[in-house]
């Protein structure tokens, strides 16, 4: 028998769904709403939801004590470099574990996937120190290249899957017409695969933006991207609910509006 | 000129030999048929000759060059594959158009080819639609157009009805033979249909466990086949092998006759005796599968309707001229 769908049924899953949608926005909701009260008003108990005194001060405020474009060009920079070097690496590397894969290539996947399950932490201080050593401390070449040596296993699991739906014959009809490796991936595995590098480029570069872990602990001020300037309002002194807020709700306007349009 | 000459080809992958040293000419123009039972290698075959596989030794001449260590689209074939292997993101037109794009040709001789081909298959108008939004009929048409367009010294078909159903199946056997013959082309053609083989081939290979059994004309080969195993192959109903003393009395450890070489007598006096055990009257032709005690089951294929039926007695008068005989190695004994 087939599913009856009532008019009923219909409203209340809509509900449902409007609901549970409205429950995991209401932390972002609620840090937009924070970023416009005063530092009071901010942490008052009971909580004011719309009838506040409205104000712009926090992000005048903010704006002054840091420079949120630095930081903000940082993010870009970080996030954009990184995810750039690790396409350009991971796409042949899937290429070549997808199509040509001898007897280790799982093992080397798994391998790679491993190396994601040690905490960032285990390794902070050896890399901490080959940073200084070498100079690249709070510097953006520092950050690109940590970002993208920390996402690239997952990038190349998520393309290695993706080319492994790619049908084998359509390569090796490339093949007889002539095409090269390089013209096979430029005009037959790219085009096939790009809603997939699309969804691999997006997941990575918001990875990239929001990594917290080596951002904090390698930059100052220099290099620091968002992720940083955030925490600066988390400080010694107390915490500036507002502020904070503040400059959270401008750390993540790019990327949330990034997914939205993508 | 299309050519092309195997010597002693031998394919492995790692221990596991699949082609154990094949021989063949196919001259230049002629449609070759590569038949025989699935993991008989021959598709393996054809891809060696595309250059998709490498050989593990022997030589492949197109031309009389030696091409082992040429790429594939240096060969100068073209290949149509079972799945179409149609690029799904490229119109009609940019797929056939690929391998002349590929090659460096100018934009105006390319459209002008492109242009010719569809004609030829009657894909006019669908050259800018993607190939999701055609028939499987049509995707086939584009798969061949994408092979002629590049005017092959080959052309190399690895089994490219067997997604199609059996009416444009015989459809399309009909296109691929006329056009082949309109083209003068060469023709490698892998299927494990014998129907396909016998009715487009100009010589047959047949191929079992990575051997050649035999290379000849389809009828050549239904009227004297090398050895059993190309007997029992080729021909549909099987042929019926009879060993024990009425082999010996012929001088052959097996004989065999086929189906429609047997006259079936009710009752008869002479022959082969035996007891009908299923009948499948087709209007057209009648098999029965005949219990006949010591000599087994027997097939006979009588043309036209014959009233017979489960459990009745019947003798099988076999065509003493059409009577193959084989020796203890299963090869064929000449008189």
């Amino acid at each position: 028998m087939a599913r009856m769908v009532t008019t009923r049924r219909k409203v209340i899953s809509t509900a449902a769904a409007w609901l549970v949608g409205f429950l995991i926005f209401f932390p972002i909701l609620w840090m937009v709403l924070a970023s416009f009260k005063t530092e009071l008003e901010a942490f008052a108990i009971p909580p004011s939801f719309l009838f506040f005194h409205w104000t712009t001060e926090n992000y005048v405020t903010v704006q002054e004590r840091s420079d949120y474009f630095h930081h903000a060009l940082n993010s870009i920079i970080i996030a954009g470099g990184s995810t750039l070097i690790a396409m350009l690496i991971a796409i042949p590397a899937a290429w070549s574990m997808a199509f040509s894969p001898t007897k280790r290539t799982k093992d080397i996947l798994l391998w790679m996937l491993s190396t994601k399950m040690m905490p960032p932490v285990g390794v902070l201080v050896p890399i901490y120190l080959i940073f200084r050593t070498v100079g690249l401390l709070d510097t953006r070449t520092g950050l690109v290249f940590i970002l993208c040596l920390g996402n690239l296993p997952i990038v190349i699991w998520m393309l290695f899957t993706y080319f492994k739906e790619i049908p084998k014959d359509i390569l090796e009809a490339a093949r007889m017409d002539g095409a090269t490796i390089g013209r096979e991936l430029i005009y037959v595995l790219t085009p096939m695969a790009v809603p997939g590098l699309a969804s691999t480029m997006l997941l990575n570069l918001i990875l990239a933006w929001n990594e917290a872990f080596w951002t904090l602990n390698l930059s100052t001020l220099e290099a620091a991207p968002l992720t940083v300037f955030i925490a600066s309002y988390s400080s010694p002194e107390g915490l500036f609910w507002a502020k904070l807020s503040a400059a959270s709700t401008l750390a993540i306007a790019p990327i949330l509006v990034l997914g939205w349009f993508s | 000129m299309g050519q092309i000459t195997l010597q002693g080809v031998q394919k492995s992958f790692g221990p596991v030999h699949i082609i154990k040293g094949a021989d063949l000419d196919i001259a230049d123009g002629s449609f070759v048929v590569f038949v025989g039972p699935s993991g008989c290698g021959k598709t393996t075959l054809l891809r060696l000759i595309a250059g998709l596989e490498d050989v593990t030794g022997g030589a492949i001449l197109i031309d009389g060059r030696n091409v082992v260590d040429v790429p594939p689209a240096k060969r100068g074939l073209s290949m149509v594959f079972q799945s179409y292997a149609l690029y799904p993101h490229m119109s009609v037109r940019g797929n056939i158009a690929f391998g002349l794009k590929m090659a460096g040709m100018a934009k105006d001789e390319i459209n002008r080819k492109v242009e010719a081909a569809a004609a030829t298959l009657n894909l006019t108008p669908y050259l800018d639609r993607k190939p999701r939004e055609l028939s499987g009929g049509q995707r086939q048409r584009v798969a061949i157009g994408r092979a002629i367009v590049r005017e092959p010294k080959a052309f190399l078909f690895d089994e490219p009805l067997s997604n199609l159903d059996a009416a444009l199946r015989v459809q399309m056997r009909l296109e691929v033979t006329r056009l082949q013959k309109q083209l003068g082309t060469t023709a490698i053609y892998v299927t494990h249909d014998q129907v396909e083989a016998m009715t487009m081939a100009d010589k047959i290979v047949v191929l079992n466990s990575g051997k050649i059994e035999q290379y000849g004309s389809p009828l050549e080969l239904y009227e004297k086949p090398a050895n059993l195993f190309v007997a029992g192959f080729i021909g549909s109903p099987k042929m019926n092998f009879v060993t024990g003393d009425l082999a010996k009395q012929q001088g052959a450890a097996t004989i065999g006759v086929r189906p429609e070489h047997l006259k079936v007598e009710r009752d008869g006096q002479g022959g082969w005796h035996g007891t009908v055990s299923v009948a499948e009257h087709l209007g057209s032709d009648t098999f029965l599968y005949v219990d006949a005690g010591p000599l087994g089951m027997l097939t006979a294929r009588y043309i036209g309707e014959l009233d017979l039926h489960p459990g009745d007695k019947v003798s099988l008068i076999p065509d003493p001229a059409r009577i193959h005989r084989f020796d203890d190695s299963g090869k064929s004994i000449r008189a």
